[in-house]
């Protein structure tokens, strides 16, 4: 492979990867935005989702390549599925973990929900045991170069590239367009804003806070479906460096700022794509925390966010 | 309210009674005697752990349980953290340090990993207790060759060897991996490896054999094994030209996610191909990579011993006792485990004259320790062998293996290609 044809290679990799950190990333910032709790648990609903849209393809005896109709009727159908399920974790594990803590001190649910992933992760360890699980070829992969456009190249861009950023872009656009434009957007923002204010407003705080943490855990989902798709292997622990990954991303984009968290996961992937490459692979995490802390030091709120008055 | 009492405390006592049952004092006329395991007994460990915790079982369950009028009992410790599920440092100290504080404890059998093993031999050394272990590999253990500046001496405070091991060394089994490759015609190797002390130390001397013999070393790389996207790393060794990857790690360390998607990246024979060390040799490695995955690979894997089933004589009838006994194939360390509980029971055996006139626990220890290192022309499950100098077994037999099709639920299986030496 000439220089060119790795860099290129290295940077559809840094894509891939950066656009399921992203996606996961959402979850981290808004979570943060809205109640300023950094939800560990986060990371593993999105192992979560690799398990249960796996669970879903099983039982719909189509945990194998699926071509045409099969493709476009069973994939958005798990795809959604996935989303509802791991959504529906979220604001369960929000009910139960979080919300009796709403008024405590800021470290108790901190403390909290690292409990809650290690709940998570267990729970996955005895659902699916401990060894890696194999996640089938669901979506065919075609080498697009060769296959479509008779293009001798050693560059491989296969049909499940297109998938991972062709999922994601509609997530994150669908996202924005929510948050930005509808009524529950609104309240979001506005809750994220100032809560007691948004609460004489008449904005329903609780149920706010119940639809962050749904849009949160179901975007966390539709990325372990895509994470399976991808990789096509899952295993218990994934969660925890996803989610280290991810949490990094939020806070390099500016924490609680959306358009900085997809920024920051893009960016990891990128970063930790070509720094395997072009470094060593055994440096790539100190490499990645090393930029973090260069943004924070000259940007202490991220590369996106805004300079927010702290709040009383 | 009295009566009530009385009747209480007469439970008790029955229980009691009923706990201790009949006196043991005819079976044991010299008294008791206490073997210790350390190993993870959790996570994707449970199915290693308990294979080798039945390997002693069987051993002592052979010798009746009774070895020169002392009774045997295996107190089996789990080194593992509930916390990470793998191998901890602070909790296999204090395994050590129970067995050495119990006035019963005669030898140690452990540990699985090497680098637990660091923390147990130098406290099993200063109480004069014997260390066998079934299943460490890391050079630096026993010797210096692949070692790290230092070792072997700083497990050894008291200035004698207390442990032995019953498997070669990964200096073999890397020395021996690299020679396999040149045999089969590979040139450009890339090596990658888990950074942990098995899957590094494996790599390193790999590394060193390979260059030694005339292989281009490509690269080595260690991995974040955390990390389940190994698909840039890949894309390196891809652009290097690279026709075989060797990696040294274990079934949980990455080494599944690196088979499974080399075939994504076009790393696939015959262009390239994939060997790797013993720690990848279960079931749970061909079922998290998929069997398609592996076979387009074409993977390898050196083996520290003979494989079960071409084993003769004492070797061949252990396996089928063991087979019988527990139901199903042992693990991979499994009967290693019933060769180091064969050797402390002999160990013992030869040592009772001296434990019995030993005044001090450290002497009955002592005495032991020495039986062990005396150990020569054993009939062991390979042949006649014994311990060197350093503790370690004077018997080299590896063999290679290859992932061929199969019927079996998981479509694939590790089958003896050669013997290698």
């Amino acid at each position: 492979m000439d220089w060119y044809e790795v860099l290129v290679q290295q940077t559809i990799n840094g894509l891939t990867r950066g656009s399921v950190f992203a996606l996961v990333a959402l979850g981290y910032t808004m979570v943060y935005g809205i109640i300023e709790l950094i939800n560990f648990a986060h990371g593993d609903v999105f192992m979560l989702g690799l398990f249960v849209s796996l669970t879903y393809f099983t039982l719909l005896g189509m945990a194998k390549t699926l071509h045409g109709w099969e493709l476009l009727t069973v994939l958005p159908l798990v795809f959604l599925a996935t989303m509802l399920t791991t959504g529906l974790v979220n604001v369960t594990v929000d009910r139960l973990a979080y919300r009796p803590l709403r008024h405590a001190f800021r470290l108790a649910p901190l403390i909290t929900a690292i409990g809650v992933s290690f709940m998570i992760e267990n729970l996955a360890l005895i659902w699916q045991g401990p060894a890696p699980v194999p996640y089938p070829d669901i979506f065919p992969s075609i080498d697009i170069l060769r296959e479509w456009f008779g293009v001798e190249s050693l560059i491989f861009l296969t049909t499940k590239d297109l998938l991972v950023v062709g999922a994601t872009i509609p997530l994150m656009i669908g996202l924005q367009y929510f948050i930005t434009r509808t009524t529950w957007g609104k309240a979001m923002r506005a809750t994220a804003q100032d809560r007691e204010t948004a609460l004489a407003m008449g904005i329903d705080v609780e149920k706010t806070i119940l639809l962050t943490f749904f849009v949160g855990g179901a975007l966390a989902g539709a990325a372990g479906l895509i994470q399976g798709l991808y990789y096509n292997i899952g295993q218990w622990y994934i969660g925890y460096q996803a989610g280290l990954r991810a949490f990094t991303a939020a806070v390099l984009g500016g924490i609680g700022n959306m358009p900085g968290a997809a920024l920051g996961g893009l960016l990891i992937g990128f970063l930790s794509a070509w720094s395997d490459q072009y470094i060593s692979a055994r440096w790539t995490n100190a490499i990645v925390f090393s930029i973090l802390i260069l943004v924070l030091v000259f940007r202490p709120h991220g590369l996106l966010g805004e300079r927010t008055p702290e709040k009383l | 309210m009295r009566g009530w009492k009385w009747l209480g405390i007469a439970c008790l006592a029955l229980v009691v009674l009923a706990l201790a049952g009949p006196s043991d004092a005819q079976q044991c006329p010299k008294g008791k005697l206490r073997i210790y395991t350390s190993w993870p007994m959790q996570g994707a460990m449970i199915p290693e752990g308990t294979g080798m915790k039945n390997g002693v079982d069987m051993a002592v369950a052979e010798a009746g349980g009774v070895v020169a009028g002392y009774c045997l009992e295996v107190v089996n410790l789990d080194d593992a953290s509930p916390l990470t599920g793998k191998w901890d440092g602070a909790v296999e100290a204090e395994n050590a340090n129970k067995a050495v504080a119990d006035p019963l404890a005669i030898v140690y059998i452990g540990t699985y990993n090497s680098g637990a093993a660091k923390v147990s031999i130098p406290i099993n050394n200063r109480a004069h207790m014997a260390q066998i272990t079934p299943a460490n590999t890391y050079p630096g253990l026993t010797k210096k060759r692949g070692a790290a500046p230092g070792e072997p001496e700083i497990y050894r405070p008291m200035g004698f060897v207390n442990y032995f091991r019953v498997p070669p060394a990964d200096d073999i089994q890397g020395a021996v991996g690299a020679k396999w490759a040149k045999k089969l015609g590979h040139k450009k190797v890339f090596i990658l490896h888990d950074q942990e002390l098995y899957g590094k130390g494996i790599a390193d001397v790999f590394d060193a054999t390979a260059k030694r013999i005339g292989l281009q070393v490509m690269g080595n790389e260690g991995i974040d094994y955390k990390q389940p996207d190994q698909k840039p790393v890949l894309t390196k060794v891809r652009a290097t030209g690279a026709d075989l990857v060797y990696m040294g790690g274990v079934v949980d360390t990455g080494g599944p996610i690196v088979l499974r998607q080399m075939k994504d990246v076009g790393l696939v024979a015959p262009r390239t191909k994939f060997i790797g060390p013993d720690g990848f040799y279960e079931d749970e490695v061909l079922k998290g990579a998929t069997c398609d995955a592996v076979m387009a690979v074409e993977m390898r894997m050196t083996f520290a011993s003979l494989p079960f089933e071409n084993m003769k004589g004492l070797g061949a009838t252990t396996y089928q006792t063991y087979k019988q006994k527990y139901g199903k194939e042992p693990t991979s360390y499994a009967l290693y485990s019933v060769e180091a509980a064969r050797i402390a029971i002999d160990g013992i055996k030869r040592a009772a004259p001296d434990i019995e006139k030993a005044r001090e626990l450290k002497d009955k220890r002592e005495a032991v320790r020495k039986a062990i290192a005396a150990t020569k022309n054993f009939d062991g499950l390979n042949g006649k062998w014994g311990f060197d100098e350093n503790g370690d077994t004077t018997l080299e037999t590896m063999s290679g293996f290859k992932v061929v099709k199969d019927n079996n639920p998981i479509g694939c299986k590790f089958q003896f290609e050669s013997v290698l030496d």
